[in-house]
């Protein structure tokens, strides 16, 4: 709780100091669960002394069973750079539901543009563009895929801030036209064997690369920079930030092309550690994203969290998801859990918010 | 025009669509001036600041700022004027702390060929803050402390404080004592005689009588969208100002106005 020398108190204007952070508790969280999948690994009668996190077969190499680390971040990567946008949205009070059709039509228009010509010395099967698209400098399918990402993003953000439709709705508009948009881009085929320096960025811990650094990016610009600051304030009071003099309206266009970029940009990669892409990819990644967000302790309400949460949300999700296929627990569970878990953040959220007014 | 009005306007009118909101507003006030603005509900106060503040648009009429015609696209540039407002609904930021907010939309930043991306120069918005409060003698126990976990009173005087932070050549408080308990307007109402001292003009938009006697030099009542009375202090009272408040009389120079 708040302290109480509210009022007249004394001057103490030396106290500069903030408050216990939020993400803590999320920390706390991750570690919690890790313990959890330790203990259950000891204790269950067909695990046989098993470690969730840690090396148990004695290697002298590593403490950590490296594998499991590698598979559970690699899983949440990708996801997770959607997530660093979906925070910034959710940051402002709007919610982004287009993000996982969209990483299916930039896959596709992406890997349109990223196509080996000769696949073992025969012309490419899946070929979509004659031999002009083919072979192309890795940049162009970036820049496309990035384009049309900023595209969806922008007209998402006109709708919301100047039109005032809605987020949920404008988004779950976008929602369905990004997923007719994936369908439409090749007539349903998949789209195959990609460049080698396509390849490249989705291959082997570049997905983690990626997410890692572009969190790091995206905490400097939310914590550090006017725009971080303003996405905050329109989140926390709208009415407010309007009269402090900030475009809001051109702000939250900003925002959601930003997101919509990050999305894209997921597409991208996706479809590069695929090595394919097809109309049906990124199902159910806006809510695993939004999931991400709102477990690493993003207000829906907006206003609060950070980049740093989401982060840590994306683990929780990793470890959880990792740690019930370690106990062996069947798929339909895992959903039940997750989705427990997620009412279980936003419970916790609302709790944290009325103890606080 | 002379030159020792801080603010005039002429014929201010605003319409929201059928309603005539605010009608031919003809003020005047003078540099080191403190003036109330009083009426009911719905008589246009609050209206008459949203035109001056550029937060609306107005329909028609002329506003001068020490003596230059002014024409405000928006509460930025009003403020950029040098008129800083308190508003009725407190346009503070909950989740931010204190120098965020009151460097909300006009931060200090350096590197600023980053655009929106310039830096934010936190050190500099914090010793401007500590700096501003203790100007106006405003006490808050940590200004790292997000607004949300403070009371009310300390929300409002951080809102005056970031008004008088920025030396501003016109103040305007939107009832700012409407939400208050005892003490916290009593505080409140240390700040504004502090201004007064200063010579800072103000425009107090308020309900409480005692409060307007006791702070103003002028009182200005708004009946129906219409300016219907301009009094010294001196020469009225309480239950004269309800009578203008309440229609029972009308001030001779606005005859045929109401």
């Amino acid at each position: 709780m708040s302290d109480t020398s509210h009022g007249t108190g004394g001057l103490t204007f030396d106290k500069t100091k903030r408050s216990w952070p939020n993400e803590m508790n999320i920390l706390l969280a991750l570690i919690i669960i890790i313990v959890i999948f330790e203990i259950l690994g000891q204790i269950l009668p067909y695990m046989r002394d098993q470690s969730f996190l840690f090396d148990s077969k004695d290697r002298f190499d590593s403490i950590f069973n490296e594998a499991r680390l590698k598979i559970i971040i690699l899983q949440v990567a990708i996801i997770g750079i959607i997530a660093l946008g979906v925070t910034q949205v959710i940051i402002t009070a709007g919610i982004d539901l287009s993000s996982g059709p969209l990483v299916a039509a930039t896959a596709m228009i992406a890997m349109s543009f990223g196509q080996t010509e000769l696949v073992n010395g025969f012309p490419n099967p899946k070929a979509l563009f004659g031999t002009w698209a083919m072979d192309l400098p890795v940049i162009v399918p970036i820049v496309a895929g990035l384009a049309f990402g900023a595209f969806i993003g922008a007209i998402n953000g006109t709708f919301i801030a100047f039109l005032r439709i809605p987020p949920f709705i404008a988004t779950l508009g976008m929602f369905l036209i990004c997923r007719g948009i994936a369908l439409w881009w090749s007539g349903g085929n998949p789209i195959s064997f990609p460049t080698a320096s396509y390849k490249f960025i989705g291959s082997g811990m570049m997905p983690v690369v990626w997410f890692l650094s572009l969190a790091v990016i995206f905490h400097l610009i939310m914590r550090y920079t006017v725009y971080g600051k303003h996405t905050y304030a329109i989140g926390s009071n709208e009415e407010a930030a309007r009269m402090s003099g900030i475009n809001v309206k051109r702000h939250k266009v900003m925002v959601y092309t930003i997101a919509s970029m990050l999305a894209a940009f997921a597409g991208i990669v996706l479809a590069s550690k695929s090595e394919t892409a097809q109309a049906g990819m990124g199902e159910f990644y806006e809510l695993f994203a939004i999931a991400m967000a709102v477990i690493g302790g993003i207000s829906l309400q907006g206003g609060r969290g950070s980049i740093i949460g989401t982060v840590l949300g994306a683990m929780v999700l990793g470890v959880i998801r990792s740690g019930f296929t370690y106990i062996k627990l069947d798929g339909s569970y895992q959903l039940m859990a997750m989705g427990s878990i997620i009412i279980a953040a936003i419970v916790l959220d609302q709790y944290r918010q009325r103890n606080k007014a | 025009m002379s030159d020792d009005l801080v603010l005039k306007t002429e014929e201010l009118t605003k319409h929201y669509g059928g309603v005539h909101a605010l009608v031919g507003a003809n003020f005047e006030m003078k540099k080191g001036e403190h003036v109330a603005i009083m009426g009911d509900n719905g008589a246009g106060k609050s209206t008459f600041v949203r035109q001056i503040t550029g937060v609306e648009q107005r329909t028609s009429g002329k506003v001068w700022l020490y003596g230059d015609e002014v024409n405000f696209a928006g509460p930025l540039d009003a403020r950029e004027a040098g008129i800083e407002t308190v508003f009725q609904t407190l346009a503070l930021a909950d989740d931010l702390d204190v120098p965020d907010n009151l460097f909300l939309g006009r931060e200090k930043t350096f590197a600023n060929w980053l655009g929106p991306f310039r830096l934010l120069d936190y050190k500099g918005m914090r010793n401007d803050t500590i700096a501003g409060l203790e100007r106006t003698g405003v006490k808050i126990p940590n200004i790292r402390n997000s607004i949300r976990n403070m009371s009310g009173g300390q929300r409002q005087c951080v809102a005056i404080a970031r008004t008088a932070t920025f030396a501003s050549k016109l103040t305007i408080m939107d009832e700012p004592t409407a939400a208050l308990g005892v003490q916290e307007t009593a505080q409140v109402e240390n700040i504004i005689h502090t201004l007064k001292e200063a010579g800072e003009p103000l425009i107090l938009v308020s309900h409480n009588m005692r409060q307007v006697m006791e702070l103003v030099d002028r009182i200005v009542v708004f009946r129906r969208g219409r300016m219907v009375a301009n009094l010294r202090k001196e020469d009225t009272d309480g239950q004269d100002v309800v009578a203008y408040i309440t229609g029972a009389k009308t001030g001779a120079e606005f005859e045929g106005a109401a």
